[in-house]
């Protein structure tokens, strides 16, 4: 197994037609830790950073299909690789297990505290870092997470790595030298097609992941967890030359109240109308 | 030179077309500096677009014309756009927070060793230079911020900026640009999203009428359709009535859908979900029919009718019809 270890032009084979001769595939998964949805999410007033302790986190629902799709190409492929990569506080290591339970190889976990808050450029340099060391031949990431909404890592790391994207992806086939899928954008319909190494990005289109059984929890305790940090990465964090973007002002905006509520006898559908009149919205 | 240039990408269909994100991206960048846009098409497109978009408030125009774009996904657009920033060496530069426009701005930012702040609802200036405003988890927070150093790359909600620049007269230059020669995705196929003409886009509607589980099935969803016509309001969706296949995914409203700040919005047989709400919440006004009472989305509605949408609907829509006539 050779690992990488140079950013540009990476991909453990040189050429496809080795990649094709010899079969074997290594995915790598991003996934991202993210406040619960269903739970009261806060951001720290001060430093607009997510405050961790007011919320479960669980893994990005979408982050959890790009491990099913990676999953699903590994149970008929048996000479796949799913590597889990993910940059979050040590904590996250419960979610990371899970992943390895479900069916991942390995887990590349990238935990710094000088990392709280970092920007999207910086996530993606680390990310990248992570990534390139560990090997790939595609990668897969959710297209946009529920907390941030950036939706702009995976293209940032595409480009960091040199490599081919194809994002939002609502359908995807996996083949053993390129990648094809179907990009939903406001204008229509793409059908686009990436050699690998390529990273693509999915959508909530894709199917839910599995369960985990007893004999993947069994087997996940024994599976490769390997913990990094930024000097191991070789990431400077502190760099005054970077270009970052910064939290300059955070403000809470008050909760919405209820208001007039009508239990329909009849007319409320009129009484409605009179509301809308009465409000000049219609 | 121009003063305080801002660089805004200009995204335009295959046909040549301009999106109708330009206006808000104009306007937003006029109220900032002065705007340059940056086109780029097929070739023979681009001098439509260039006099369409010096009528939307861009005081120069800059277009590249390249034969890739049909066929290779991105990459042409990350060339021109940073030759177009080396051109203007602007103060930002202004993107669509569209599928598209995330990504060019993704790998541009990296390119050109920028900051990058997505989906911004506003843009301002303080004395240190540009700043993006942002409406973050499902509106509850308003969140500023702004870069250490360097241009602001910033993308912006589609439909969140009401501003509109003034018509100028059009300054067109053609650009030349370098290809890189990064390796790119190719386009096989594309089919372009038939858009229903004579109603509003989701995305900046002033009025949205949104349909969820409650409405049992793809034909008895036109009962949402019809309120929505007899308003002039746009059609949305819970993910409850998409995952059931009523409407498609352009329809979703909500955390993983698109998030819409109207004057009314009106949610039809939608329980309320957090995730829901996370993309209607900051309506102007809120109406829920839904025959739960205990259902959530009454937390938040000014006006609620615990009731039958199949009754409530109908009733609704007469009344407005007769009052109208
Ligand atoms: C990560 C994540 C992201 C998500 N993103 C989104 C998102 O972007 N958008 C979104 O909408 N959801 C999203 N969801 C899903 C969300 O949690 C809910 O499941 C969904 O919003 C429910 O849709 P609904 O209200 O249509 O369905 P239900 O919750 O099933 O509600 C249907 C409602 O219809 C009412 N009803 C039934 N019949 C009638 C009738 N005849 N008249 C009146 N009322 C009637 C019922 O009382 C009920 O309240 C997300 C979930 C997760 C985990």
């Amino acid at each position: 197994m050779v690992n990488q270890s140079v950013l540009a032009g990476a991909g453990r084979h040189g050429g496809s037609i080795y990649r094709q001769w010899c079969g074997d595939m290594k995915i790598v998964v991003l996934l991202k830790e993210v406040p619960d949805t269903y739970g009261d999410r806060k951001l720290d007033l001060d430093s607009g950073i997510a405050d961790r302790a007011a919320s479960d986190a669980l893994t990005d629902e979408v982050d959890e299909r790009a491990l099913e799709l990676a999953i699903t190409y590994a149970d008929s492929h048996s000479d796949t690789e799913v590597v889990v990569v993910t940059m979050a506080p040590a904590s996250a290591a419960v979610s990371m297990r899970k992943a390895l339970a479900i069916g991942g190889t390995s887990v590349v976990h990238v935990a710094d505290d000088r990392l709280a808050g970092a920007d999207t450029g910086l996530t993606a340099e680390v990310l990248s870092a992570a990534v390139a060391r560990a090997g790939y031949d595609l990668i897969i990431a959710g297209n946009v997470s529920t907390d941030g909404y950036g939706g702009v890592v995976p293209a940032m790391m595409a480009e960091r790595l040199g490599i081919p994207q194809a994002t939002n992806l609502e359908a995807v086939q996996i083949y053993p030298d390129h990648v094809e899928g179907k990009r939903a954008t406001e204008t229509g319909l793409y059908t686009v097609s990436a050699p690998l190494p390529a990273l693509i990005s999915v959508t909530e289109k894709l199917p839910e992941v599995r369960f985990a059984g007893f004999k993947g929890i069994m087997a996940a305790k024994k599976k490769p967890y390997e913990s990094l940090s930024l000097d191991d990465l070789g990431v400077v964090v502190d760099d005054e030359t970077a270009a970052r973007s910064i939290v300059v002002a955070v403000a809470e905006r008050p909760a919405r109240t209820a208001g007039v509520i009508v239990v329909d006898e009849g007319t409320a559908g009129e009484q409605l109308a009179d509301f809308l009149i009465q409000n000049r919205l219609v | 030179m121009s003063q305080n240039p801002i660089l805004v990408f200009v995204e335009t269909t295959p046909d040549g077309t301009v999106a109708k994100s330009a206006a808000g991206l104009l306007g937003a960048a006029a109220a900032i500096g002065e705007p340059t846009a940056l086109i780029v098409t097929a070739p023979g497109l681009s001098a439509a677009a260039a006099s369409a978009v010096a009528q939307l408030g861009a005081m120069r125009v800059l277009t590249v014309e390249d034969l890739r774009l049909t066929d290779t996904f991105i990459a042409p657009l990350v060339d021109a756009l940073a030759a177009a920033f080396e051109n203007v060496e602007p103060d930002a530069v202004l993107l669509s927070n569209s599928v598209d426009g995330r990504d060019l701005a993704a790998r541009f930012a990296v390119r050109a060793g920028l900051a990058l702040a997505v989906d911004a609802v506003a843009l301002s200036r303080d004395e240190e230079g540009v700043v993006a405003s942002h409406s973050v988890y499902g509106g509850a927070y308003n969140v500023d911020s702004a870069v250490t150093s360097g241009a602001f790359v910033v993308t912006v909600r589609q439909g969140a900026i009401d501003a509109r620049a003034e018509a100028q007269e059009p300054v067109v230059e053609s650009l030349t640009v370098a290809p890189s020669n990064t390796p790119a995705a190719t386009i096989t196929d594309f089919e372009p999203l038939i858009s229903n003409a004579t109603r509003p886009d989701l995305r900046g509607a002033a009025k949205v009428v949104s349909g969820g589980r409650g409405l049992q099935s793809a034909e008895k969803f036109v009962l949402v359709e019809e309120l929505a016509d007899s308003l002039g309001a746009a059609v949305g969706a819970s993910r409850a009535a998409v995952d059931a296949g009523y409407v498609p995914q352009s329809y979703q409203v909500g955390q993983t859908g698109v998030s819409v700040s109207p004057q009314l919005y009106i949610a039809l047989g939608i329980s309320g979900a957090i995730q829901h709400r996370a993309g209607m919440q900051t309506a102007k006004t809120i109406v829920a029919i839904n025959k739960d009472a205990d259902a959530p989305i009454f937390q938040i509605a000014d006006f609620g009718i615990v009731g039958d949408v199949f009754s409530v609907v109908p009733q609704l829509i007469s009344s407005l019809e007769s009052r109208k006539a």
